[in-house]
């Protein structure tokens, strides 16, 4: 080191210039840019295009105004709209209730309740609709029952058309409202409501001055996001036979080949969700993160009576019942002998050889094999984008960061459906994107389609993990000698390593799990898990479909568990070093 | 051991000056202080030496070598950082090792080194510690370790101790000191703690806001500040404008209101005063100087606050317009109170004089 200047100096200067420019980040981040064009901007702009240019590429709105003049469209839309809008309701309410009964209530079960309570977030999308159709649907468990128990000609009730969609949404949806609820509940400052007491509030004027103003921006932001992700909701509507709802427009109008007015309605759609996307992204930089109180323990209110105990205790247990039995019902239709059930309350006849083909028979592990593999490959991808991405816009100040950081969010915020829309349009020719290849048809449309759709997930994850971690670490490294790449490798990597693993996890799972781009993109060969259940399902094949559906949820409970520990122990050694 | 010499150094964020022309040159072996208040530029100032910020005018010197380009990897320094910056995922000896292993020596040389440089700050045992199971001050060795185990041409310290307890900030600056002395190291130290800095410096940089405003030892600073805000920066002091009445070759008479005369010596005013064009001039009286009793330069006034704190009694007298801080050392003389008058007086060295002009 005592001689290192002299002659290279100039070199270094020249370097050192350009790497010291205003300029040089741009250059930096220019692979990013360049992927969130090709893959998002590009396929959202070929929709767009294709919707409001005719075959001879001139200008028309033809496709837009015949959308608002025709009666199945506007219905579509209202239903979407109308859905949405009750499933918010209907979570909100079911998602705040129980967050208050388990954060400030104490009674029997109320312990187990609060671990089977997330139940709904490991049922992968396609089987939370297909348990509720095999247990309250109109040749449903629940439903026979009740017909053979009190005898009736036909089935009392069952859950089916647009209430059937609201009820699965809110089943799989409430846990956004109650994770939120939870979050600031436990943040509520127990001593201001006691202030209030003491000045003389009753319990109204509590609730109105002090709790409900608290729990605002956490039901603001998941009310956001319901609405987002029941407006993009696809497989409830397949599976309860709702064709008039936006997502199954799409599709049917690119099933009659009605290119056009499919892109119109991808379009449309698209507008709304990422309209939604820059409304959350703008609320929550608004709204200012109050401290949370820490090391108050929660006070629960203690249930005295013994006979609301009693009561409390049997509510319990039939919610964690009513919790478990998508799963449960999954599980033993998996093990039913296919095409053996048919008018029987519950299957009749049960075997172990669903599991057995799942590993032996080829045609049967073939959805299995396609699915890790695609979502291997996405996966890769999301992580080298991800950690790329999620150290430019920690480290490096630029223009347009901002716009950078919705971008990312964007494919997140769209529906599958219109992903795979995009995609199609972009993709079914040859372009300098896809290295001068037709994608649609071939293996790598569905990875690329997985990419998109889980871009934020690494990306998110690896950013949190950035943030937390001391610039000054990265520097103390630099000024011990080591040069970027190497206090990247030692340093940076490491640290920042359970961020990337728990993104890259829920990314493979999503992977493994994803429906509904997949179904429009998929082809004979490479046909995909979720797509090969929704196949059997409809060949009646509902025990082999049910084993690939207990496969896909004991990979999502073994990722979240997974997670969980990833994040307990980062926690700790985060905390320590204060 | 090299030298540094800043020639000339600004440091511009946007449109806001982090620090301006700063023109320093700190001696091979030299323990130098940048002491300032918060944001007058210190870790600016320190970050250009690392190599962290490229000055946006000016130039680096190491022993005369031009490193204004060179990156802070490629420069052989030791840094310990405000918050120590220790790598989470390692242990206290991966730490310590790591700068060795970016140089590539053998693995027993490693060990010997990153062992040494343990018994040095004594951590001795504790290789296989998690960062985490260790308590402030140790992590603050352990940092120290890891800049020195290098051998560093330069140590840069950047307000090393402010995360420390009273006392182990005590105990960390003897520490420090003892391992610059005994390695003879150049040493930059940041602080805004004045004692820590007349304490452990050799030469002391007073900057504000991006400026230097003095360079010099400790008691050059101390007794001698070139302006007010040297003057109340460092130390408790007396700031006292006044009017200049005579000048002579050896002494300054000045009027500080109601026709109070003091005297002091012409050689106790600071270089850039000018006494043949100001006739305004500010005084600096530390409370330490001015005496109880009679004698010269003598004032009288009434005590507003009476403070024991064992080694010495300090009040805060009235007198005239002024309120001044008086220091008596405890000689087990009467403490006076609230309302009593006192009779002071400040012996002719005891006045320093400065220019009105910052
Ligand atoms: N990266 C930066 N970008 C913009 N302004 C900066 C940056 N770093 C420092 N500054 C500004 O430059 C000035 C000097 O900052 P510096 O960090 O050197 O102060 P300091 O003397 O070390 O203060 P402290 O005692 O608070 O650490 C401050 O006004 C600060 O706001
Ligand atoms: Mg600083």
């Amino acid at each position: 080191m005592t001689n290192s200047s002299g002659a290279p100096a100039s070199k270094q200067n020249a370097w050192q210039k350009m790497t010291q420019s205003k300029y040089f980040v741009y250059v930096l981040i220019s692979p990013l840019v360049l992927v969130l064009f090709a893959y998002v901007i590009y396929p959202l702009y070929k929709t767009f295009a294709q919707s409001v240019f005719d075959q001879e590429g001139a200008l028309t709105f033809g496709n837009y105004l015949s959308f608002f003049t025709t009666e199945a469209n506007l219905e579509s839309l209202f239903n979407s709209v109308f859905i949405s809008i009750v499933s918010v309701i209907t979570c909100a309410i079911v998602g705040v209730g129980m967050a208050f009964l388990l954060n400030r209530y104490e009674f029997p079960g109320r312990k187990i309740l609060s671990v089977f309570v997330l139940v709904p977030m490991a049922l992968p999308p396609l089987i939370g609709a297909i348990s509720f159709s095999f247990l309250y649907g109109n040749s449903g468990i629940f439903p026979r029952l009740f017909q053979y128990i009190f005898q009736l000609e036909d089935v009392p009730f069952a859950v089916e058309g647009i209430w059937g969609i609201i009820v699965v949404h809110t089943f799989t949806m409430y846990p956004y409202f109650y994770l939120s609820a939870s979050a600031a509940i436990r943040g509520l400052d127990l001593s201001l409501e006691e202030a209030a007491t003491s000045l003389g509030a009753n319990r109204v004027t509590i609730w109105r001055k002090i709790i409900l103003p608290m729990l605002t921006p956490a039901m603001v932001a998941s009310s956001l996001l319901v609405f987002m992700i029941s407006m993009a909701s696809y497989t409830a509507p397949l599976m309860f036979g709702v064709e008039r709802v936006m997502t199954m427009a799409i599709t049917l109008s690119r099933t009659n080949g009605n290119l056009d007015m499919a892109a119109t309605q991808s379009t449309i759609l698209s507008m709304v969700s990422i309209a939604f996307l820059i409304l959350m992204t703008w609320y929550q930089n608004r709204r200012n993160y109050q401290s949370q109180s820490k090391g108050v323990g929660v006070h629960r209110t203690e249930v005295r009576s013994s006979r609301i105990k009693y009561i409390a205790a049997v509510l319990s247990t039939i919610g964690v019942i009513i919790l478990m039995l998508p799963i449960m019902v999954i599980a033993l239709i998996s093990f039913a002998v296919d095409g053996e059930w048919t008018t029987q309350i519950i299957p009749t006849k049960y075997t172990l050889d669903h599991y057995i083909e799942l590993f032996t028979d080829s045609r049967t592990w073939g959805p299995i094999k396609n699915s890790i593999q695609m979502s291997i490959f996405a996966v890769i991808g999301n992580i080298i984008f991800g950690v790329a991405a999620a150290y430019a816009m920690v480290r490096f100040q630029f223009k347009g960061k901002v716009f950078m950081d919705i971008l990312i969010m964007v494919p997140w915020a769209l529906p599958g459906t219109v992903v795979a829309v995009n995609l199609i349009s972009a993709f079914s020719e040859p372009s300098v994107f896809s290295l001068n290849q037709v994608l649609v048809g071939t293996f790598w449309i569905l990875p690329l389609a997985y990419f998109v759709r889980q871009l934020p997930l690494v990306f998110r994850n690896t950013q949190a993990s950035l943030i937390q971690m001391d610039d000054s670490i990265e520097e103390a490294a630099q000024s011990l000698g080591a040069t970027w790449w190497y206090s990247f490798r030692r340093v940076v990597f490491p640290i920042i390593m359970p961020g990337i693993l728990a993104g890259t996890l829920l990314a493979f799972v999503q992977g493994l799990t994803e429906f509904v781009a997949s179904i429009l993109l998929y082809s004979p060969q490479t046909m995909p898990l979720s797509v090969g259940i929704w196949n059997r399902m409809y060949a009646f094949q509902f025990g082999t479909a049910c084993a690939y559906g207990v496969l896909q949820t004991v990979l999502i409970i073994v990722v979240l568990l997974v997670n969980e520990k990833i994040k307990g122990d980062s926690n700790q050694t985060g905390a320590s070093l204060g | 051991m090299k030298s540094v010499r800043l020639d000339h150094v600004t440091k511009m964020f946007g449109k806001s000056i982090g620090v301006h022309d700063v023109d320093i040159q700190i001696n091979s072996g030299e323990f130098f202080t940048f002491l300032g208040p918060s944001g007058c530029g210190k870790t600016t100032t320190l970050r250009i030496i690392a190599g962290f910020y490229f000055p946006t005018k000016g130039k680096v010197y190491f022993d005369g070598d031009d490193v204004t380009g060179l990156k802070p990897n490629k420069r052989n320094i030791g840094m310990v950082f405000q918050n120590y910056a220790l790598f989470p995922h390692m242990t206290v000896f991966e730490n310590i090792a790591f700068g060795l292993e970016v140089r590539k020596l053998s693995k027993r040389e490693i060990k010997e080194k990153v062992e040494r440089a343990q018994k040095f700050v004594r951590l001795e045992g504790y290789g296989d510690r998690k960062i985490t199971e260790l308590s402030g001050g140790q992590q603050q060795r352990v940092a120290l370790a890891r800049a020195l185990v290098i051998e560093p041409d330069i140590l840069l310290l950047d307000e090393p101790l402010s995360n420390l307890d009273a006392k182990l900030r005590d105990e960390t600056r003897v520490e420090i000191k003892r391992l610059q002395v005994e390695l003879g190291i150049t040493t930059i130290y940041v602080t805004h703690d004045q004692h820590e800095a007349m304490a452990m410096s050799d030469r002391i940089m007073v900057m504000n806001q991006g400026k230097i405003q003095q360079i010099g030892t400790p008691q050059e600073i101390y007794n001698k500040p070139v302006n007010h805000f040297v003057a109340s920066f460092i130390g408790e002091t007396n700031i006292i404008k006044a009017d200049v009445i005579k000048v002579t070759d050896t002494h300054i008479t000045v009027d500080i209101g109601q026709g109070t005369l003091l005297t002091g010596l012409r050689e106790n005013s600071s270089p850039q005063l000018d006494f043949e064009k100001e006739k305004q001039v500010i005084l600096s009286i530390r409370p330490e100087m001015i005496n109880a009793g009679e004698g010269t330069n003598p004032l009288e006034g009434i005590i507003q606050l009476s403070e024991f704190t064992g080694m010495s009694i300090n009040y805060l007298v009235k007198a005239g317009d002024h309120e001044l801080k008086v220091m008596i050392v405890n000689a087990g003389t009467e403490v006076l109170g609230r309302g009593d008058s006192i009779k002071l007086h400040i012996p002719e060295s005891g006045i320093y004089f400065m220019s009105e002009k910052r």
